[in-house]
């Protein structure tokens, strides 16, 4: 039985768990990791009950791949995990944008670089989620910065990823997916599920109308796909033909960027302030508390990191002369901020960054943003 | 069945060199399927990356071509997904045996229903003929100018240690064996492997004396021994030097339980 609707308080990963049943996860197949592995045995525990398949692999790139065939066995499917094993799913990632294969993949991101702090809280991740695969192409990325996030945008993710058959990925991290909190099912959940064909003409597979997407043809129903992660025609036929590669990978990116004011999301709060702090994951909610204890902090909380939502923040940050960065890496989602902050011509943003593994105190990023370093 | 209902006559003439077994292969493929009478549209084909991985790509049905070692992960993910298809993968020994070696030994641990057919051919054919796992010892390639100095795995004798339910090694010269082996795996609960001794002239071959195709064949003829009369059987099965032994048959049929959806 699904969580039911109403107010319950669970740990971030738990929550992510009864979000992906509530979204209609029916095969999930991963590796143990910290910290994400509560994902995994929350679901070991969960999956049979609701009717769907739990799998541990023996290592994240049999668990990706598994989850990619199911995904074309027609079902909603996800894996978990943290920095070590996201980075080996790379190859991966890029096949199933290269082969238009909805999955969701569930990043819990820990302290870095290598093995780092497993049980600690960094933000590293977040170049890697967008260009850790070789080639050009498109991934969706969500930042959660709260239990309600972890549910709502766990959802999201989902229905984000069978609307455009990219892979989608919830960018969380161990603060996020180890706290505790509140949150809300609501009564009225959105699912989406995936366009599918239905009809048998086997050479046009990957035949697109003006949404880009092309409805997938799922194994089993006797459309005689071919998917490969060659370069490929509309028949799913590959080819060393330019023009047709040139046509695709353009498509592929045109899918999300063409849709970007769909898939993009930031919340602002006031606005237009003196002080405009940018965050996501965590470090928002310390941010938000910088910002109730003084008068002119207004916070951007990004819930989309990728496609970058560029306009929406344009318009958040419009008329501010301080824009300052908060993040738990070097600097990583700063260099989007930077471009947006240089094109509206709202000062040279500056980035309050930590690496250690902990999430800065409310008093440090005010001070910082009064002192200015 | 005609040939073609199986396979995709619009993607002939396939791109397979001269004098390589992957035809051979592909047609005692299509004598099991069809005398099994099984539905193409209930089977998904699944394959990795070299040669033996792109015979998927001219069946006429559901297939994914998957990254390189990855085609066991991806054939777990369709059966356990979908337990009313039929899973059967193409893979070589690159795939098998080196970049994808750890899921070929778990998806024979876990004993998932699906077939394999592993075509041997000892070297990276795609790539221009680098040693491989299965490289017999002292024999060259462009990796191994000086001859290879390690020993191969003997991928039949891995595939037993590991739990798979049923499995068989032939030469491509042995075609009624070989049909009948992929009858079996197909029909078999569980995870059977079926590997296929094969020759390439071109990358294997070339760099071993055996330019000619004919010359492959008969080698496969002169080191292929049948397991009852093996020498080497019991500890061995495969003799590890180019001069070796390739023992052939079947070597264990079983009955474990395979893993099943758990719902």
């Amino acid at each position: 039985m699904k969580l039911p609707p109403g107010t319950h308080f669970m740990q971030g990963n738990e929550a992510c768990v009864e979000a992906a049943l509530w979204a209609g996860l029916i095969f999930y197949a991963g590796y143990p990791i910290t910290p994400s592995t509560e994902i995994a045995e929350g679901l070991a525990m969960r999956m049979p009950e609701e009717g769907g398949a739990f799998l541990q692999m023996e290592d994240e790139i049999a668990s990706i791949s598994a989850i990619i065939g199911a995904s074309w066995a027609g079902v909603k499917a996800m894996t978990a995990t943290s920095g070590p094993g996201f980075s080996l799913m790379q190859e991966s990632i890029g096949y199933a944008a290269m082969t238009e294969t909805p999955i969701v993949i569930v990043d819990v991101m820990r302290g870095g670089p290598s093995t780092g702090m497993p049980t600690s809280v960094g933000q590293g991740d977040v170049m890697q989620a967008k260009y850790g695969s070789h080639g050009d192409y498109p991934v969706i990325a969500l930042a959660p910065s709260s239990v309600q996030d972890m549910f709502d945008l766990t959802i999201r993710a989902f229905n984000l990823s069978e609307k455009y058959r990219v892979p989608t990925i919830l960018l969380s991290d161990a603060e996020v997916g180890h706290m505790r909190g509140k949150f809300l099912v609501p009564r009225h959940i959105e699912i989406v599920d995936r366009r599918v064909r239905t009809d048998k003409v086997w050479h046009d597979g990957f035949a697109y109308d003006e949404s880009l997407v092309p409805r997938m043809p799922i194994f089993g129903k006797g459309f005689r796909v071919h998917v490969t992660g060659l370069s490929h025609d509309i028949a799913g036929y590959p080819t060393n033909d330019t023009e047709v590669n040139e046509e695709l990978v353009r498509r592929l990116q045109d899918k999300v960027d063409r849709h970007s004011q769909d898939i993009c999301s930031v919340v602002a709060h006031r606005p237009g302030s003196k002080h405009m702090l940018v965050a996501y994951g965590s470090p928002s909610l310390a941010a938000w508390e910088a910002m109730m204890e003084n008068e002119d902090f207004g916070l951007v909380d990004l819930k989309t990191l990728w496609p970058f939502p560029h306009k929406l923040l344009a318009e958040a940050l419009s008329g501010c002369l301080d824009v300052v960065m908060v993040e738990l890496n070097l600097g990583q989602v700063f260099r989007e901020v930077q471009r947006v902050a240089c094109d509206i011509g709202c000062g040279k943003p500056r980035l309050f960054s930590k690496v250690g593994g902990d999430v800065p105190k409310p008093s440090e990023i005010s001070s910082f943003v009064r002192g200015g370093v | 069945m005609e040939f073609f209902d199986l396979f995709r006559e619009d993607r002939w003439p396939h791109m397979f060199c001269p004098g390589c077994g992957i035809g051979t292969v592909m047609n005692c493929f299509h004598r099991a399927f069809s005398d099994l009478g099984m539905d193409q549209d209930r089977t998904v084909f699944v394959s990795g990356i070299g040669c033996a991985s792109r015979v998927i790509g001219y069946i006429r049905a559901d297939s994914i071509h998957t990254t390189h070692g990855r085609a066991l992960a991806v054939a777990t993910g369709i059966k356990l997904a979908n337990p009313d298809l039929n899973v059967i993968v193409f893979s070589g020994d690159g795939d098998i045996g080196a970049i994808g070696g750890n899921h070929f030994i778990n998806a024979a641990r876990r004993n998932v229903d699906i077939s394999v057919f592993c075509i041997n051919n000892y070297i990276y054919g795609m790539t221009g003929g680098q040693a491989s796992t299965t490289t017999p010892y002292k024999s060259f390639s462009s990796t191994t100018p000086y001859g290879s100095k390690e020993y191969p795995f003997d991928l039949a004798e891995v595939a037993v240690a590991s739990g798979a339910n049923y499995v068989a090694r032939w030469t491509i010269r042995n075609v009624k064996e070989l049909t009948t082996s992929m009858m079996k795996a197909m029909q078999k609960k569980g995870f059977s492997f079926v590997e296929i001794a094969s020759p390439c002239p071109t990358s294997f071959g070339r760099r071993n004396r055996m330019a000619d195709p004919t010359q492959m064949f008969e080698w496969l003829k002169i080191v292929s021994v049948r397991k009852d009369k093996s020498q080497a059987w019991g500890l061995d099965q495969l003799d590890l030097n180019i001069e070796g032994r390739i023992t052939i048959g079947e070597f264990i049929e079983r009955n474990r339980s395979p893993y099943g959806m758990i719902a």
